[in-house]
Order: structure tokens, then sequence, then C-alpha cells
């Protein structure tokens, strides 16, 4: 099986601290992958490395969607190529109703790819449709991208982003934290809802409970910088019951 | 939203000073420097009478008197007002004149900075657009006005200030200088001794003005200093909209504006007065050149439950030194100022508002929006006082201020004054920058960093943006963007 994410030996600084220190992973198009591990394994950094924000220096190491070496790419020119990061604390944007903030961003991202720029109607329509299957208020919409909504409520409009914007590659950074139960499984439905043979996924989560409702295809644990175990879904309740502890030893 | 795709479009377009073109017209002008002949000879030169003349030499004996403030928190090298030239105009025979009579280089001026100066124009692209009436000002001089015989058909005198004096003696006499008067300040003081031209506007009583009015300012010549004065008259009931847009060609010598702006409201009339001010602002690295901004606007709401609305978009000048004020007077008046002061490369400005409730029941509202980047520094600078008849008076103030970098400075320096029991003012200010996380966010969706930047700045400022005719908010938003192009990264 030919892999959609490759990364290979994958070394990062932050602030001349070394981080990540040698991971390698793949992810095949149609799997979703989880990455568990520890606080301060480097979970978080390589979703960073990967979307291409300021301050992650890679020293060693490649990363390829398809074949494209991202690590060349600006963050734009990535989302462009269909890599896609629902924050684990998504930002406010006072100001920008969230139907602008996607719109402007959706045009963006087909311009870069050479498209067409979506028209309104069709843009409108789309995104009742999604709004109404993650239970979003149409309204919301309107009001300034996150600006005084709930944790779940933020963690909705993440979702919305990925179904509007269509990404190949998802990355979902602590997806669950801050969400109750109700939240958890819309926004797992709405995730789950994204899983087709043509995308790949890449699931971070420090606790077991969000693959009870994203199943993924591996599992791997991340600890101090490396990918020091991976395995099938049982790893991931193996985790759960005996803890990161003999990872971090190892480590 | 499409406002935001053509800011994008525009950003990506243009260059950073998009009318930094000089022209070149043939120009009479007076001999450089200050002195009671000058005033004179610009005096001569309009064709004034007497107590115009009078009311100028009285003007400039009194600035000699007057020393020119400092408590602005602005520097600038000491300006050499026998180094400016007071009076530069097209070479042409003075009064009013048709568009066919304007010199075709001057009309070039106009085509090229977008004004339509053609009476049956329709702004670009913009269907079923409101119409324009336009008082093209260059240099000195008022070279044509727009729309005048249709606008008249309703009673509305909409001419040059040196048309009003002619034509309209009666009406000029009565409210020059009643609203800033001749010493008020030392700027406002320069400028009714040396004023050249400016826009003069009356809408009698009852009288709703069925277009909107403008007056676009062209500095042109070199070493040369703008003083328009521009005076409007809502009689009772009458309502107008105003607007205001400023150009100059980048030089590298500095050049002094100092206009005076007046505005008389009487009982139930309304003003919106909306400025895009774009003076050249200097040379982005080395803060060479650049226009000195320094204006006096007041409106004085004379007459029970008139309305006055100041909008300002200040994105251009090097130095801006502005705070458009309202008196409210009258019982129940109000006032509002809404306003976008970026600031970039070396610029500074020190801008805000004055509110004085001086009438029972007065309101007023400020949304101040300041957005500096660069080495820049922007200081928002407002008084809002209750005098004590001002019973029942309420303000609400809002300034918020947006650091982008880590090399400019926002200053908030509000004065609150109440000397009645019953009044209430309510102030908030935040101070925020424009996070690297944010843009990192947006430009994750897709965005590039100028396009990450013109959405969040956009965003910020929507509130005033808001308030502003739909073509000028366009308009606006491109300024906005353009003034802040590769502030980032």
């Amino acid at each position: 099986m030919t892999s959609m994410l490759s990364i290979q030996n994958l070394h990062a600084t932050v602030a001349d601290k070394p981080i990540l220190k040698g991971v390698t992973l793949d992810v095949p198009a149609g799997q979703v992958h989880a990455i568990m591990g520890p606080n301060g394994a480097g979970k978080s950094t390589l979703s960073y490395v990967l979307s291409g924000r300021g301050g992650y220096e890679v020293t060693e190491g490649s990363a390829t969607l398809n074949g494209e070496d991202l690590l060349a790419l600006e963050p734009n020119e990535r989302a462009a190529k269909g890599v896609f990061l629902s924050f684990q604390y998504p930002l406010e944007i006072p100001g920008v109703p969230a139907l602008t903030f996607i719109r402007t961003a959706l045009n963006a991202q087909r311009r870069a790819r050479g498209e067409d720029e979506i028209a309104a109607p069709a843009f409108l329509k789309l995104a009742k449709e999604k709004a109404a299957a993650l239970k979003i208020d149409f309204d919301m919409l309107k009001r300034g991208l996150n600006v005084g909504f709930s944790g779940g409520e933020k963690k909705r409009m993440e979702i919305l982003q990925m179904a509007m914007l269509s990404p190949k590659f998802l990355i979902l950074d602590e997806t669950d934290s801050g969400l109750d139960i109700d939240a958890l499984k819309i926004v797992s439905e709405g995730v789950n809802a994204l899983r087709a043979p043509d995308r790949g996924m890449l699931v971070i989560t420090h606790y077991q409970r969000l693959l009870d409702y994203i199943k993924p295809d591996r599992v791997h644990v991340l600890a101090a910088g490396r990918i020091v175990a991976s395995g099938g879904p049982e790893l991931a309740h193996q985790l759960e019951a005996e803890g990161y502890d003999k990872y971090t030893v190892a480590a | 939203m499409a406002a935001v795709k053509q800011t994008i479009e525009t950003v990506a377009a243009l260059e950073k000073y998009e009318h930094g073109f000089t022209s070149q017209i043939d120009q009479e002008f007076a001999p450089k420097g200050l002195s009671e002949d000058i005033v004179r000879f610009i005096s001569a030169k309009k064709g004034e009478p007497q107590w115009m003349l009078d009311w100028r030499l009285d003007a400039y004996r009194r600035w000699l008197e007057l020393e020119e403030p400092t408590w602005a928190k602005v520097s600038h090298p000491p300006i050499d007002y026998q180094d400016t030239y007071y009076y530069a105009a097209p070479k042409e025979k003075t009064g009013p004149k048709s568009l066919d009579e304007v010199d075709p280089e001057i009309l070039a001026v106009y085509a090229k900075l977008g004004i339509p100066l053609k009476e049956q124009a329709v702004l670009a692209g913009v269907e079923g657009a409101p119409r324009y009436a336009v008082d093209a000002v260059f240099d000195s001089v008022s070279v044509v006005t727009t729309f005048k015989k249709e606008l008249a058909a309703v009673g509305v005198i909409f001419c040059s200030m040196s048309e009003a004096i002619r034509e309209h003696p009666e009406l000029v006499r009565q409210y020059l200088g009643s609203v800033v008067p001749t010493s008020d300040n030392y700027f406002a003081c320069l400028n009714s001794a040396v004023f050249s031209d400016g826009s003069f506007v009356y809408i009698p009583p009852g009288v709703r003005c069925p277009m909107e009015l403008s007056t676009y300012f062209r500095i042109n010549a070199k070493d040369s200093g703008q003083f328009e004065r521009t005076l409007i008259i809502a009689d009772k009931g009458a309502y107008c909209s105003y607007l205001e847009g400023c150009t100059a060609p980048m030089r590298d010598e500095n050049q002094l504006h100092a206009a005076v702006v007046e505005l008389v409201l009487l009982d139930d009339a309304e003003i919106k007065y909306s400025t895009v001010q774009n003076w050249y602002p200097g040379d982005p690295e080395t803060g060479k050149g650049g226009i000195y901004n320094f204006v006096t606007k007041r409106a004085d709401c004379r007459g029970d439950r008139s309305k006055v609305s100041w909008t300002q978009v200040e994105t251009g000048s090097a130095i801006t030194w502005k705070y458009p004020s309202c008196v409210l007077r009258g019982e129940g008046s109000s006032g509002e100022f809404y306003s976008i002061a970026v600031t970039n490369g070396h610029q500074q400005a020190d801008t805000g508002t004055k509110m004085i409730h001086l009438g029972a029941n007065t309101r007023s509202r400020i949304v101040a929006k300041g957005i500096s980047a660069g080495k820049s520094s922007s200081t928002y600078r407002g008084l809002v006082s209750a005098h004590p008849k001002a019973k029942g008076a309420r303000n609400f103030t809002q300034c918020d201020s947006l650091l982008i970098g880590k090399t400019c400075a926002a200053h908030t320096v509000p004065y609150i004054e109440a000397r009645n029991g019953h009044s209430v003012f309510e102030h908030e200010a935040t101070t925020t920058r424009l996070s690297d996380d944010q843009l990192f966010y947006c430009q994750q969706r897709g965005l590039s960093q100028e396009e990450a930047v013109a959405l969040l700045v956009n965003g910020f400022v929507k509130d005033v943006l808001q308030q502003l005719p739909m073509e000028f908010a366009v308009e606006a938003q491109k300024l906005v963007a353009i003034s802040l192009e590769g502030s980032v990264g």
C-alpha cells in the first residue's frame, strides 16, 4: 500500500530545543491513524511542523503528501494541497463572520489550485447543508468566527470548516479536549462522515475516549519525540489501562 | 464578502502609494513666505471684498502672537513658515466655469484618481450607485464644482468658498469663524489668514440634499501648503451627507496642510461628514517627506435635536493632528465620531475627538480604531465633557488599538470631565497585538500572509466601515489594506 502522508526520520527544534527526534510514520489514503502519547511528547509539535507554523525548525528528515515535499511550502500552500489542521484551541477572529472567513479561505485555496471561485449561491447552499448536519445554528455563521463561542461550538466550527474545505489530509489536534459527551458525539460523527478512500487522517489525542467514536486503523505511541510503539486499535485500550509510564521510561 | 475579496485583489495589484504621481500643470505662485503682503496678495487674487481682507489680516496679526502647540505626541523638525508657498493655482482665469473650460491636464489628474467629474458619471461598475456632486480643489483653488444647477433647483448652495464669499456674503459673514474662532488654535489661525479655497454648502430649511456632496483635495505643487476652509450650514430640519478625499504626490520635502472645517446645525438638522484621508505618508523606510496634516474640524449643534456624525479613515500623512469635535449646545442634540487611523512606516498620528455637552439630554458616541505598524506611533486623544447645564448627558466611548509587529506604539489619552451629577459616561478601551496565532490560523486555512492581515484588520475596523457610504467603504477598505502592505514578516 502506498502511503499518502509519509514522514521519514523527522527532527524538529523549537528555540533550539530538540522536540521531534526522528519520527517515521506512514499514513495510507483511506486510513485513520491515531497518535497518542504523554504530555510533552511532541504531539502538537508534529501537527505544527506538518502544517508549517513559524518557530518550528526542521533539522533533519522529510514529510511528503502524495510524494510532494510539504516542508518546502508556505502554510497556505500546504492548505491548498489539502492539509487541514483542526486546532486544539481554535482562534477567535473578531469582526469576520464565519461565513466570510470560510468563503475567503475556500476561494483562496481554489485560486491557488487554478480553480474557479465558488459562486455565492452554491456556497450558501453548501454551508446550510453542512451546518445543519453538525447541528450548528446558521445565524451563528453570521457572527464573528468563534467570538464568544463555547468550547464545543468552536470544535464544531472546525469540523464545519473541514467539511466545507474538503481537504485531502486531516490532522486533528486534541479535538476531544473541552468537549462534553454530546459534543464529542456530534464532532465525531462529523469527522466520520469525512472518512473516504482518498482521504487520510491523523488523530492526535491524549485519551483513548475519542477513539471509541473515531475508530483508528492504526495507533502509534509518541514519546520523547519518537514513535515508540505501533499497533491496532487494541493498543489504545492497553494504554488506557496501563498508562504511558513504560514508554516514558523506555524513551 | 465581495469587499474582502476586492481588498485582497487590490493588495495584490497595487503599489504602496498609488496617488504619488506629479502632474506638469502650468501654475502661478505667490512669492514664498508669509507676511501681510502675502495675505493681501491672496485676498486680491480672489477678488475679495474689504471685510474679508480685514478678517484675514486680523487673523494674521493674532497668529503672530501665538505659539505652535507642543502637547501632541508627535515630533518633527521646526517648520519654517517662510519656506512655503501660500498660494499656488493652475494658471487660468478665476471665476466659476463649466467642465469644458477646465484644463484637460487637471481633468486627467482627477480621472487618474478615479474621481467622477462628469455629471452623468456613475462610479465604475456600481449599478444604481448614488450620484455625487464634486467640488475639486487643486492646490489653492477650486477648479470645478459639479451638479450645481440641479442642487440649486432645490435651494442647496454648493460652491467653492471663493465663490461663496462673492455670491453669498451674508451667509459667509454670519457663519465663517463662528464655530472655529480665528484664534482658536495656532493652525486654525494660520488658516484664517491664508486660506485659499474650500467648499461651501448651505442646505435650506427642511431640505434633504438629493445627492452626496463631496470635495476632493489634491496637493500638486512643490513646497506649497494647502489651507482649505470648508463651511457647511444645515438649516432647520435639513440633511446632507458630505465626503472628503485627499491625496498628494510623493515628494521628499514635508508639506503643510492646515485646514479648517466648520459645520453649523440648526434645529433638527443632520450632517454626516466622512473623510478618507490619504495624503502622502512619506517614505516608508526613511520617513522622508510626507504631509503634515494639522486640521481643525468642529461641528456646532446649535439647534435642538440636531445630529452630527464624523467618520474618518486616516491612512496617509507623515503627521496627523486632528480632532473632529462636536459642540452639543442644542437640547437633545447628538454627536458621533467613528474613526480608523492607520499608521505604518514612520507615520505619527495624534487624533481623536472632543464631545462638549452643553445642552440637556445631549448624547455622544465615539468609536475609535487605531492600527499601528512599522515604526509608527498612534495616539487617541479625546475629551468628553459635560457642562453644569448638560443634565442627562450620555456618552459611550470605545477605543481599540491594534498593534502589528514589535516596533510600533499606540497610546490612548482620554479626558473625561463631568460638571454635573446627572451624566452617564462610559469608556471602554482595548489594546491587542495582531497575533501570530491568528495569522497562522488564517494561513492554515489557505490565506496568504497579506490576505490574512487584510482579513483580520477588516474585521477589526468593521464597526467603523459600516458607517461610511458604501462606495467609500470599499475605497477605505482598500486603503487600509494597502497602507499595511508589507507590515508583517
